[in-house]
């Protein structure tokens, strides 16, 4: 079953033109690896996916529903999670604010005035996710600007997982990570596919591309330019895919010394 | 050796417990209880219970700014405009009560209100015109004490009506009017800040306002609330400005924005953004008032007090950074 559906998304700024018309579906619970060189399209793309930046024409449904309108609060609200590169943490929050930043459970605080934020609520949650994650971290209350990059990144994919999405898009989650960080991300996708949770992964690193997709769409001149089914596909023909034709044997080989 | 490691980890769990708990800065509570023991040392009045609420008025004014700055300045923006608008709003609610003869009520709502109309057009410049804040309020900082001395004609507007007159200047149970309204608002603007959702919000967009976004939380918004907040507070300060001094003096607040600033810097505010507390902005304030009323004890020229307080801003940054690199290393 279709999750999501793009159709001829076209996004310009000024003069420049990113995205030409773009086609892209991410069935229930499928791993799409979305793969391009550099200025490709593909985190314009993303962000027109969860409503950081608007399309300037096509339609974009999520379970049949439009939400081209939808701010990016709501998209999110519908199951639309990202994992940014850079993370967007707010460093000098503690990890249960992060996690809930935007969402916070609130209460009456002395049981008049609305709008108060739960915080020991947000706490155990916070705590209890980190557990599910089978990740450790120093300490809940710390600012997570004093954590490591990996323990930063468990954070940031706490808060994609805490509020049961249907689509996580993951930009490059595993570029600044250290071997055995990278695998546990890895294994992370595979336990979101088993759990029905669908994912788009960006990444450079072709080797974990092919290492856990289903799919892998080329992103090429702000167009899809191939659609190819990762069992039946290889390093050498994405490559090519990707720098627009020609025998890449050798190029390929070297990524797959990566 | 190994009592002073332990004695150093009592010190840092202190001081974490003290940022977690109550959100104020460990130092700045040290700093203020060691002023006031050496000015009770030095003068024998400083303890008693008339100049503590001495003090306390003395810092309502700048107390009330100073909330203001910090809800700005927690947020990522900058508000140069405080002291100004603040002249304006008690100029406003003087002309209002006096010159048109309106009601009092009318009169000290027209200060709250004139502040927040100031505030509201800088959110709006700030948000829709893409203006730096910095820019946006050094020119209302100009266009307020301007129209401050329009509409006053650049006289002091005397003659407030008794009731307007009671709110700066009335005792209930002895305690200073101005310093019950000062002590109230930064208890609301404590909870608020730290508890509520839209303080933490507040400082989430001046930590990162791209993660903000992309939570959803609606950071335009915010700001303009957050600006408009300011300028309301600042009319709330012109109002017990005012109604203390008994006029609508078109130069009130006449570069109070700094020292509010600085109250909000010294009591742990990140000067760019994503951290502050009321809690520690009332330790910055009281810092400055202790300083101020201690150097005037003590017979100090008022000049030396203005580098005083320029010193301890440098300071309380210096303390402020010297923490924040020492943290990153570990």
């Amino acid at each position: 079953m279709t999750l999501l559906k793009l159709t001829g998304i076209r996004k310009s700024f000024g003069a420049v033109d990113v995205l030409h018309g773009v086609d892209l579906t991410v069935e229930r619970g499928e791993v799409v690896g979305l793969v391009g060189d550099n200025g490709a399209g593909k985190s314009t793309l993303m962000k027109t996916i969860t409503g950081i930046y608007r399309a300037d024409s096509g339609t974009i449904e999520l379970d049949g529903k439009d939400i081209l309108p939808l701010d990016p609060g709501q998209r999110r609200e519908l199951g639309i999670e990202m994992i940014y590169q850079d993370l967007s943490l707010a460093k000098q929050q503690d990890v249960a604010s992060n996690i809930f930043l935007g969402r916070e459970p609130t209460k009456k605080l002395f049981g008049l005035f609305p709008g108060f934020v739960d915080k020991a609520l947000m706490d155990r949650q916070a705590a209890a996710m980190i557990e599910r994650l089978g990740a450790h971290l120093p300490a809940i209350n710390r600012s997570v600007g004093s954590f490591s990059g990996g323990q930063q990144q468990t954070v940031a994919i706490a808060r994609a997982l805490t509020f049961n999405p249907k689509l996580v898009i993951m930009d490059e989650p595993t570029a600044a990570l250290a071997v055995r960080e990278v695998q546990s991300v890895l294994d992370l996708i595979r336990r979101l596919r088993e759990e029905g949770i669908a994912v788009i992964l960006i990444s450079h690193r072709l080797n974990d591309v092919l290492s856990v997709t289903d799919r892998i769409v080329v992103l090429r001149h702000g167009r899809a330019d191939a659609n190819l089914i990762t069992a039946n596909t290889n390093m050498n023909e994405v490559v090519s895919r990707i720098v627009g034709g020609g025998d890449m044997s050798a190029a390929a080989a070297h990524e797959q010394r990566g | 050796m190994a009592t002073r490691t332990a004695e150093a980890g009592l010190w840092a769990r202190a001081q974490r417990s003290c940022v977690e708990r109550l959100h104020i800065r460990l130092e700045s509570l040290v700093v203020l209880v060691v002023l006031s023991a050496v000015m009770a040392v030095l003068s024998p009045y400083f303890l008693s219970v008339s100049n503590m609420l001495n003090i306390l008025l003395a810092t309502s004014t700048i107390g009330v700014l100073a909330i203001a700055a910090t809800y700005v300045i927690g947020s990522g923006g900058l508000d140069l405009s405080l002291g100004s608008v603040m002249g304006l709003s008690a100029v406003v609610g003087a002309h209002v009560a006096v010159n048109l003869g309106l009601p009092s009520v009318v009169g000290l709502l027209a200060c709250i209100l004139a502040g927040a109309a100031a505030g509201y057009v800088n959110g709006q410049l700030v948000t829709r015109a893409f203006v730096p804040a910095f820019i946006v309020t050094l020119g209302m900082l100009g266009l307020a004490r301007g129209l401050a001395l329009v509409i006053s004609d650049g006289r002091v507007i005397y003659g407030l009506p008794p009731l307007m007159v009671y709110v700066g200047q009335g005792r209930p149970l002895g305690i200073p009017m101005p310093v019950i309204i000062f002590v109230v608002t930064a208890i609301v603007a404590h909870l608020v800040l730290a508890y509520s959702k839209f303080g933490r919000h507040t400082l989430a967009i001046g930590d990162s306002e791209s993660a903000a976004r992309a939570a959803g939380i609606r950071v335009e918004r915010m700001r303009r609330i957050l600006y408009t907040l300011s300028g309301a507070l600042a009319g709330l300060a012109g109002m017990l400005f005012m109604a203390r001094v008994n006029s609508g003096d078109p130069t009130a607040g006449l570069n109070y924005e700094l020292t509010a600033i600085t109250a909000a810097i010294i009591g742990g505010t990140n000067l760019f953004g994503g951290r502050g507390s009321i809690l520690g902005t009332m330790i910055g304030a009281l810092i400055m008032g202790v300083l101020q009323n201690g150097l005037n004890l003590l017979a100090v020229q008022s000049y030396y007090q203005q580098m005083a307080i320029g010193a301890v801003l440098i300071l309380a940054v210096f303390i402020d950074q010297y923490q924040l690199r020492k943290e990153s290393r570990v």
